[in-house]
C-alpha cells in the first residue's frame, strides 16, 4: 500500500511517500503564508520524486501546526503520535524522542512499539525552538547553516543570562561589542537553547535510546550541546530528521483502516 | 531613487523616544539642607534625579548605552545641565535599576522594587497601594503600604512579552514611531482580536501574516496593544490589585496598552504631573535623603 504523510510546519512543509515500510520519495517547500499552496507544492514535489501520480496514493496522513489546511488528508495525526511512530520506525530501540522544529520543541517517552507513554511540549516560547538560533544568527550576521559548524569550533563555556530570544539578541550584541569571538558566541547560543530542551526532556525522564527528529536535528552544533548536557554518548538521528513527523503521519495513515 | 528611499527608512529608529531633562524653577538649591541623587540605570533607559530636602529639584531621562557606568555618568551630567549646582554638592547618591551595581558615583545601591514603590508613593501620593512598573526589559507588580514600603511583589524579567522591548520590536516591524503607537492603535473601525502568540518572536510572525491578509497597520497595533494589556494583567492579577492603582515606567505613556489594561482592571488609574519614567530615580533619591537625615550620610 502506498501512503503519504504531509507535515505542514511553521517554517517548512514536508511530504513523504511510503510504500509499506519503504520511503519512495520526499518533497519540502517553505510554508510561507499560504499554507494550502505550500501543502500542494510539497505533495507534488514528493510525488515527482517517487515517480508516481496522485491516484497511486491510497491514504494520506496530515500533521503539523497547519494540519487543518491539509484537505487532502484522510487522517489527521497529532505531532506527538507522529513523532513516536517515526522514531520507532527509524530506531526500534528508541525510548525518548525529542523533536525540535522551527517554532516548537517536544519530548516524547515511548515504548518498544512506538506508543506514547508521556510527553512535554513547548510551542509558546521561541527560547526552546529553532527560531531562537535563527534570531541569534541574524544578530551575529551569519547564515543559519553556519551557526552549528561555528559552535563546534569552540570549547568555551560562556553562560547566557537571557532566556528570551528578544533579550538574548541584545546580549549577543553585547558579547560582540566585548570582542567575544563569533565561534564562542555561537557555542553559547547552542548551549543556552540545549538547556531549554534538556529541562523539557528531564520532565519526562531520560531513557535510552534517545532519538532526535525535526529540522534542528541537522544542526550538529546543537546536537553536541544536547549530548553534553544530557550526559549521553549518543543521540540517534535519521538522515533527514526534518521529515520525522511526515514519516510518522504516513505510517499512521497506513495503519488506520 | 527607490532604493535610496528604502535605505533612509531602514536607518530611522522607530523605537527612539525623546530624551529630556527638567529643573524645578521654584527651588533654589542653595537653600537646601540636604541634597541627594538617585540614579536609575535600567536596561533601556536611565534617569538621574536630584532631590533637595525631599523635593524633586532636577532630573534627566535618557537612553541607556552599552556601558552602564557611562550611562549613569551621562544621566547625572544631563540632570545637572541647566542647573548651576556643582556635582560635589550632592551629599549622597544611590544607584538603582538593572545596572545599579555599575553606578560609579553611588554610595550604595537599592533594588528597583523598593525604589519604584517609594517613588510611586511620592509622584502619585501616599494613597498608592499597587504599583505596576512596565520597564524596558521587565514588568513588576508591587504592593506597598502608605509609606511606600514594599509588602509583596511579582516580576517578569525572563520574557519580552509584556515589556517595553516587545513594543519596540513592534514599532520597528511596523515602522511606526514608538510614541505614536498608542494614538494610532485607536484609529481603527473595530477593535480587533488580540495577537494570539505570547512570544514576541512568534507575535512578529503572526503580525506579518495579518498584514499580508490585508490588515491595516493601525489594526495590527491595536491587536498587539490588546495582547500586551492581557499579558500585563496576568501578572498584576496574580498579586491582587488593591486601590489605589498607579503605573510607572515608560509603558505608562502608551495609552494604547494602558487604556486597554484599565478596561480589564476596572479601576481608575491615578494621575500624576510627573514623568512616569523617573519613579525609580525619585525613590532612590528619597532613600538617600532619609539616610542623610538619620546621620548615615557620607559627606558633610
Amino acid at each position: 500500500m502506498i501512503t503519504a504523510g504531509i507535515d505542514c510546519g511553521a517554517k517548512n512543509t514536508k511530504t513523504i511517500i511510503m510504500k509499506d515500510k519503504e520511503i519512495l520519495g520526499k518533497g519540502v517547500t517553505l510554508t510561507g503564508f499560504d499554507q494550502v499552496a505550500a501543502i500542494k507544492r510539497s505533495f507534488e514535489a514528493a510525488l515527482k520524486d517517487a515517480g508516481i501520480s496522485e491516484s497511486d496514493v491510497e491514504k494520506i496522513g496530515g500533521t503539523g501546526a497547519g494540519m487543518e489546511d491539509i484537505t487532502q488528508a484522510n487522517f489527521k495525526v497529532n505531532e506527538v503520535k507522529a513523532m513516536a511512530k517515526a522514531a520507532n520506525y527509524y530506531f526500534p530501540s528508541a525510548r525518548t524522542v525529542t523533536d525540535v522544529g522551527a517554532e516548537m520543541g517536544r519530548a516524547v517517552k515511548i515504548d518498544e512499539k512506538g506508543a506514547v507513554l508521556d510527553f512535554a511540549i513547548n510551542e509558546k516560547c521561541a527560547a526552546g525552538a529553532g527560531a531562537f538560533i535563527e534570531a541569534m544568527a541574524r544578530a551575529l550576521e551569519v547564515q543559519l547553516e553556519e551557526m552549528g559548524p561555528m559552535a563546534m569550533k569552540s570549547d568555551k563555556e560562556i553562560p547566557m543570562n537571557a532566556q528570551c530570544a528578544i533579550f538574548a539578541e541584545s546580549e549577543v550584541v553585547g558579547l560582540i561589542h566585548a570582542k567575544t569571538g563569533k565561534q564562542d558566541i555561537s557555542k553559547a547560543i547552542h548551549d543556552a537553547m540545549a538547556s531549554r530542551i534538556v529541562s523539557m526532556i528531564r520532565r519526562i525522564g531520560v531513557n535510552k535510546d534517545i532519538v532526535m527528529l525535526g529540522g534542528v536535528g541537522q544542526n550538529l552544533g546543537f546536537v553536541n550541546s544536547l549530548k553534553k548536557q544530557l550526559e549521553v554518548d549518543n543521540i540517534l538521528i535519521p538522515e533527514d530528521p526534518a521529515y520525522g513527523a511526515a514519516v510518522g503521519a504516513a505510517m499512521v495513515a497506513a495503519e488506520e483502516v | 531613487m527607490a532604493e535610496q528611499v528604502q535605505e533612509s527608512e531602514k536607518k530611522q529608529e522607530f523605537w527612539r523616544w525623546t530624551e529630556s531633562n527638567w529643573k524645578n524653577p521654584d527651588i533654589n538649591w542653595q537653600d537646601a539642607k540636604i541634597i541627594t541623587a538617585g540614579i536609575d540605570v535600567g536596561s533601556v533607559s536611565s534617569q538621574a534625579v536630584i532631590i533637595t530636602d525631599g523635593e524633586i529639584y532636577a532630573y534627566s531621562n535618557m537612553r541607556t548605552g552599552s556601558d552602564s557606568p557611562e550611562s549613569a555618568r551621562n544621566a547625572l551630567n544631563y540632570a545637572l545641565e541647566g542647573t548651576d549646582m556643582p556635582e560635589d554638592k550632592i551629599q549622597y547618591c544611590i544607584g538603582t535599576g538593572y545596572g545599579r551595581v555599575n553606578v560609579p558615583m553611588a554610595d550604595r545601591s537599592i533594588t528597583e522594587i523598593a525604589c519604584h514603590a517609594r517613588g510611586a508613593n511620592f509622584i502619585y501620593g501616599n494613597a498608592v497601594r499597587t504599583v505596576l512598573d512596565v520597564g524596558g526589559q521587565d514588568c513588576k507588580a508591587i504592593r506597598c503600604d502608605e509609606k511606600g514600603k514594599v509588602i509583596n511583589f511579582l516580576m517578569n524579567d525572563k520574557c519580552a512579552a509584556g515589556t517595553g522591548r516587545g513594543m519596540e520590536v513592534f514599532a520597528d516591524l511596523l515602522s511606526v514611531p514608538i510614541v505614536d503607537v498608542g494614538e494610532r492603535s485607536f484609529q481603527v473601525d473595530k477593535e480587533p482580536d488580540p495577537v494570539s502568540s505570547t512570544c514576541v518572536v512568534y507575535a512578529k510572525t503572526e503580525a506579518t501574516g495579518l498584514l499580508r491578509k490585508g490588515w491595516e497597520v493601525n489594526e495590527v497595533l491595536a491587536a498587539y496593544c490588546a495582547a500586551m494589556a492581557e499579558r500585563i494583567y496576568s501578572l498584576i492579577e496574580r498579586i491582587g490589585i488593591e486601590k489605589e492603582f498607579a503605573i510607572t515606567g515608560g509603558m505608562a505613556k502608551n495609552k494604547g496598552v494602558i487604556d486597554r489594561l484599565m478596561k480589564i482592571v476596572k479601576l481608575d488609574q491615578m494621575k500624576t504631573k510627573w514623568d512616569t519614567q523617573i519613579a525609580g530615580g525619585v525613590g532612590a533619591g528619597l532613600f538617600g535623603w532619609t539616610l542623610v537625615q538619620k546621620g548615615k550620610g557620607r559627606r558633610q
